[in-house]
């Protein structure tokens, strides 16, 4: 579980999150939706300590990541895995190298383990006949599913996903989505995942925070999203006719 | 950014890059892949310039002592004395700092704007350690052995090229090149590839780390870790000669 409460973050003079509280369950797919600009990204940076917030305070269960020194926040972030828009796998290492990366560092598994624990996640994600590839030698489908066995390597307690599928066809984004899912539910994961995809939404919106200019404007699920009243949501989720005529035709 | 931001941004960098590595055996075997990276890979070119410009300075050494009265091993002496003290250490230098110097920028430029190094500093490693350290270690430790290596060749192309021209018979040359020599020159330009081996590492690396935005600022970041290591070589020059030979 991951609890926000009154977080607010400022670049100079412009103030991009404002106060906001919320709290992200294990187990569930937690979503932070909102238009580009509207401060998401900067609230997931924020939430996994790439940015200090101004004040507020961050809780993983009931420890305070705000207040935690170096160190202490070097322990919780052992327990974060992340899955980066572009992927990020490490140019320089393969498919099985990158996913090897973070039990090198800190696990104290036998090489055996480790290759064992390796071709587990691989194949959690249906990566098979890969494992020699470098990452410019595999699409973006496969570096998103590569990026999310690495993530998972060592058992993480928190995932976070930056638009997981943002430049895959439908297919494949909803084939990432569902894996994502799966992951969650198995390893009983709190899993926060920025996204401004409507079919994401739709698909895993287990619970959704709604951010517009840098302010919380709406939480809920995929189910309640149809029936809401705020009008800032409504404009962003129903931007689309395809949307529009399906909430008519509910 | 000051130069005086600068300076303290550098500081800072320093701090986080020469921290204790999180694993011994992953740092080890990365010096290994860097030193392959960062020193063998240079040999070439090394051997190439080091070779020509060491016929070069024979060449003009004796076409230039039109008095019969100088003998003919100065031409010897002044290409060993030449290679020994500034073009082994600081001209290949300035090369290195062209050619690793731009490849680390880019590099580690590149890696924070696909957001490679954010994935790292996640994972819970001090990132600026992981990439950077070995380098630094890697170039310190491999290039004293190219520019013996440059010295070596350097000496040689002038060998060859007196012979093959004439200019020098090759007695004359090799008594030349052992005439006066004084050995704390060599200690004198190990120091000084020492401290021009960690600002061709240090100095890339910082431009790379700290780039934001994408592909264009990466090249701009790159061009200037060249152009400010090779400045920095140069003056690190001028003060070590000051201290180490006063």
């Amino acid at each position: 579980m991951i609890r926000l409460e009154n977080v607010n973050k400022s670049f100079g003079d412009l103030k991009v999150l404002n106060d906001i509280s919320i709290t992200f369950e294990s187990g569930k797919t937690n979503l932070i939706i909102g238009q580009s600009g509207s401060g998401k990204t900067v609230l997931l940076k924020s939430i996994i300590g790439l940015h200090d917030v101004d004040n507020g305070a961050i809780f993983y269960n009931d420890r305070n990541f705000t207040e935690l020194n170096h160190k202490g926040k070097k322990e919780i972030r052992k327990e974060m895995g992340m899955v980066f828009q572009g992927g990020a796998l490490f140019d320089s290492l393969n498919v099985e190298e990158n996913v090897r990366f973070p039990l090198d560092m800190f696990s104290t598994m036998s090489e055996k383990e480790k290759s064992k624990r390796v071709a587990f996640c691989l194949d959690r994600v249906n990566i098979q006949n890969a494992n020699h590839l470098y990452p410019a030698e595999i699409s973006g489908g496969m570096q998103k599913r590569v990026a999310i066995a690495r993530a998972i390597a060592l058992n993480p307690k928190y995932l976070f996903c930056d638009e997981p599928n943002s430049g895959l066809d439908p297919v494949t984004a909803i084939v990432i989505d569902n894996l994502i899912q799966e992951i969650t539910k198995e390893f009983d994961m709190t899993t926060i995942i920025n996204t401004h995809d409507m079919n994401s939404v739709m698909e895993i919106g287990e619970k959704i925070l709604f951010i517009s200019k840098g302010y919380k404007a709406w939480e809920g699920n995929k189910d309640q999203i149809f029936n809401t009243e705020n009008q800032a949501l409504n404009d962003f989720v129903f931007a689309s006719d395809l949307f529009k005529n399906i909430k008519k035709s509910t | 950014m000051n130069l005086f931001e600068h300076v303290g941004k550098f500081s800072r960098f320093l701090l986080l890059v020469l921290s204790k590595p999180e694993k011994g055996k992953l740092f080890f075997s990365q010096i290994v892949k860097e030193i392959h990276k960062l020193g063998i890979n240079s040999i070439g070119i090394v051997v190439i310039i080091s070779l020509f410009m060491g016929a070069v300075i024979s060449l003009q050494t004796a076409y230039n002592m039109l008095n019969p009265l100088l003998p003919d091993y100065l031409v010897g002496y002044t290409t060993r004395e030449s290679m020994l003290l500034e073009f082994s250490s600081t001209i290949v230098g300035l090369i290195l700092a062209g050619k690793v110097g731009s490849n680390i920028a880019s590099e580690i430029g590149s890696m924070r704007v696909t957001e490679q190094i954010d994935a790292l500093e996640i994972m819970g490693i001090n990132s600026a350690n992981h990439l950077i350290l070995p380098k630094i270690v890697a170039a310190i430790f491999i290039n004293p052995f190219l520019y013996v290596l440059s010295v070596f060749v350097g000496i040689l192309g002038g060998l060859s090229a007196g012979y093959l021209t004439g200019t020098v018979p090759i007695s004359e040359f090799i008594y030349g090149i052992q005439y006066g020599f004084i050995p704390y020159y060599i200690t004198y330009s190990l120091i000084k590839t020492v401290v021009f081996a960690f600002i061709i590492t240090a100095v890339p690396s910082y431009y790379g780390y700290y780039v934001k935005g994408g592909a264009l600022e990466v090249g701009k970041a790159s061009t200037k870790a060249v152009v400010n290591s090779s400045i920095l070589i140069l003056l690190a020059n001028v003060i070590l000669t000051q201290i180490l030979l006063k």
